[in-house]
């Protein structure tokens, strides 16, 4: 991919921030600073990998992307057209482009109404953005939705919670397809499965990428996963975007130091490899959200911290071509 | 279905039979008896009164002859209330009455409490939620009696706009429904709130957000579908008891319903009718927790009630 010079943007990200309320006592508000200033560009037809610990604000962020959750400031742009401006508070309506970007959550049973049949679920979608003519047509697409999954027919009449995860995962995606989006966040899609479920939906998800020209953003905390499937990756630390780069740059070439602690963590299926490999292990906790760190939010674990990580936010540059990272020692 | 419904009702008519021999044996507990009283009869009359309706036996025969009738639809005569009717004619008059404004209480409490319920929760954080909460919490912590000598008060004594007592006219109806429906509506609104913040807080939701389905739909068709099995828990046992009359409204309205009548009955210690209206009460219980074990299968389908339990 990186010999494609300028290859087409489908979605940009600029400055985008979200803060959670919190109060703390009487009166009191505190924020959550869940993401924090990130910007960047997700191509058309390639998947996005979005990498970092529990907590660090990759669900936050690919939720206010598709405006699930409404961000606090910062700029979306969706193939041309303005889809949040936190400047001009004018409310866009979003309704267009819930046809045009889907979402596939990480827990598959509870994303799916329980009162609700599974051809009910699918055919809402059908209904909203009216995508059929007659009783027939919507029968059809729900069942050309079913087998497109690997589910059968019959299936559309049960209830969720008679499915097993993976089935119910694959009644999440075939509800994201049934508005034939460009573009889906499948936020951690795989990690309420079971191993050998997993392998299953990553492979449906890349071959309908290939069959329908999807774009993908994928969030993920496996890193071998998302080293599959990834064309691009994102690491994200703490709210921030600490560095993006290709897929095999990020692992044969890592940057920012927490990106290498990151890496080094990855379990090696081989006991020779693994014990001669050198392990980074970060001390401490990840600090809170509410009171980030000064500076570089990571230099409180940061091996190779030096005083001006504490005073200066590190800028976002372009070390190598295609390959960014925000950190002072780079 | 059909074996489970018949399985809960051949439960049910145990149930009503320990219910009737505990009422029994505690009634006969509390000391004195319905010819007992300031001005006593002389001891061969009371011999006589207790002979002729059976009192004198020793009392395990009393509840076996009690039973006995029971099971064959005869649940005795009034002793003292009116004197020698058959109790069964007295609820039948009676309950209707109780069972007209109780109905209408209770849709009132519907009505009103779920919509406020996800008023509140829909403007969670906001003054609209604080308001509603703040009613929502008067009305459960308020007794009956204070809202109904306070509506009678404002609307009969101070603006006269409204008849006082009776159920002469439909004018009757608004205050002791009113009355009746204020505690239960407050209640229905607060359990509608906090089950609505849970649903609306569940990933299903950002699904059909995700769908672009619109506002109403989100709160109407997946959150409040979802959140109506705590509030069906509520109502089942909830109608049973507000259709027998509220003892302390029909009192301060002198309405002559079914509530009234069930707690002068004790007062003068009319065994049969203490008997008949307390397993009438617990049928109408019993059969009120079927109905809404029923209707939960409607609600939520990944509830199945043949399975589990014995």
């Amino acid at each position: 991919m990186s010999d494609i010079k300028d290859p087409e943007v489908l979605l940009e990200v600029i400055n985008l921030k979200k803060y959670f309320d919190v109060k703390i006592g009487l009166g009191r508000k505190n924020y959550v600073k869940a993401v924090e200033d990130i910007s960047f560009k997700i191509h058309k037809g390639e998947t996005f990998g979005l990498v970092g610990e529990s907590g660090c604000g990759k669900t936050t962020l690919g939720r206010s992307i598709i405006r699930l959750i409404e961000p606090t400031s910062g700029k979306i742009i969706y193939d041309g057209d303005v889809i949040f401006d936190g400047d001009k508070r004018k409310n866009i309506n979003m309704t267009a482009y819930r046809r045009k970007m889907q979402i596939i959550f990480q827990d598959p049973s509870a994303s799916l109404d329980p009162r609700m049949t599974v051809g009910e679920i699918i055919g809402e979608a059908l209904d909203v953005h009216k995508l059929f003519q007659g009783k027939l047509e919507r029968k059809k697409r729900i069942d050309f939705l079913l087998d497109r999954v690997g589910l059968n027919t019959e299936h559309a009449n049960r209830y969720p919670h008679e499915f097993s995860g993976g089935q119910q995962q694959r009644i999440g995606i075939a509800r994201a397809l049934a508005v034939e989006p460009e573009f889906i966040v499948c936020d951690e899609p795989i990690s309420a499965l079971d191993v050998s479920i997993q392998s299953q939906i990553v492979n449906m998800l890349e071959d309908m990428q290939e069959e329908l020209g999807l774009t993908y953003l994928f969030i993920a905390h496996d890193l071998s996963v998302v080293r599959h499937i990834s064309t691009r990756i994102g690491v994200m630390y703490l709210g921030n975007m600490v560095e993006l780069g290709d897929s095999n740059e990020i692992y044969h070439n890592p940057l920012h130091p927490y990106t290498q602690t990151l890496l080094s963590a990855v379990p090696v299926p081989d006991p020779e490899v693994n014990r001669n490999t050198h392990r980074i292990i970060l001390e401490g906790d990840v600090p809170s959200p509410i009171n980030p760190p000064t500076g570089c939010r990571f230099h409180t674990r940061c091996p190779y911290a030096k005083d001006i990580c504490k005073e200066k936010i590190p800028e976002w540059k372009e070390i190598e071509p295609n390959h960014f990272a925000a950190c002072h020692i780079l | 279905m059909a074996k489970y419904i018949v399985k809960r009702i051949a439960q049910a008519l145990i149930l009503i039979i320990v219910v009737a021999c505990l009422t029994f044996l505690l009634m006969n507990l509390v000391p004195g008896g319905p010819f007992l009283s300031e001005k006593s009869p002389s001891p061969e009359v009371l011999a006589a009164m207790e002979a002729k309706y059976g009192l004198d036996q020793p009392l395990p025969i009393q509840l076996k002859n009690y039973i006995f009738h029971m099971v064959h639809g005869d649940f005795g005569v009034s002793l003292k209330m009116q004197k020698n009717r058959p109790v069964i004619l007295i609820i039948e008059e009676m309950f209707p009455i109780s069972a007209k404004i109780g109905l209408i209480a209770l849709l009132i409490a519907v009505s009103i409490g779920i919509p406020i319920g996800c008023l509140s929760a829909y403007y969670r954080g906001t003054r609209i939620d604080s308001a509603l909460r703040v009613v929502m919490t008067l009305g459960i912590s308020v007794p009956s009696f204070v809202i109904a000598t306070l509506l009678l008060l404002l609307f009969c004594v101070k603006l006269q706009w409204l008849p006082s007592i009776g159920l002469t006219s439909w004018q009757h109806y608004i205050l002791p429904c009113a009355a009746l429906s204020f505690y239960p509506m407050c209640y229905t609104g607060r359990l509608a709130r906090s089950s609505m913040l849970d649903a609306i807080n569940q990933d299903y939701i950002r699904t059909a957000m995700a769908k672009g389905a619109s506002t109403k739909a989100i709160i109407f068709k997946h959150a409040l579908r979802n959140a109506l099995i705590p509030v069906l828990t509520f109502l089942g046992p909830l109608t049973a008891f507000i259709l027998t009359g509220g003892f302390v409204v029909e009192t301060v309205f002198s309405i002559p319903g079914l509530g009234r009548y069930f707690i002068q009955s004790i007062l003068v210690r009319d065994y049969p009718i203490i008997m008949a209206t307390t397993i009438f009460l617990a049928a109408l219980v019993i059969f009120m927790n079927l109905i809404v074990d029923i209707m939960y299968r409607v609600v939520d389908p990944r509830i199945d009630i043949t399975k589990g339990g014995n």
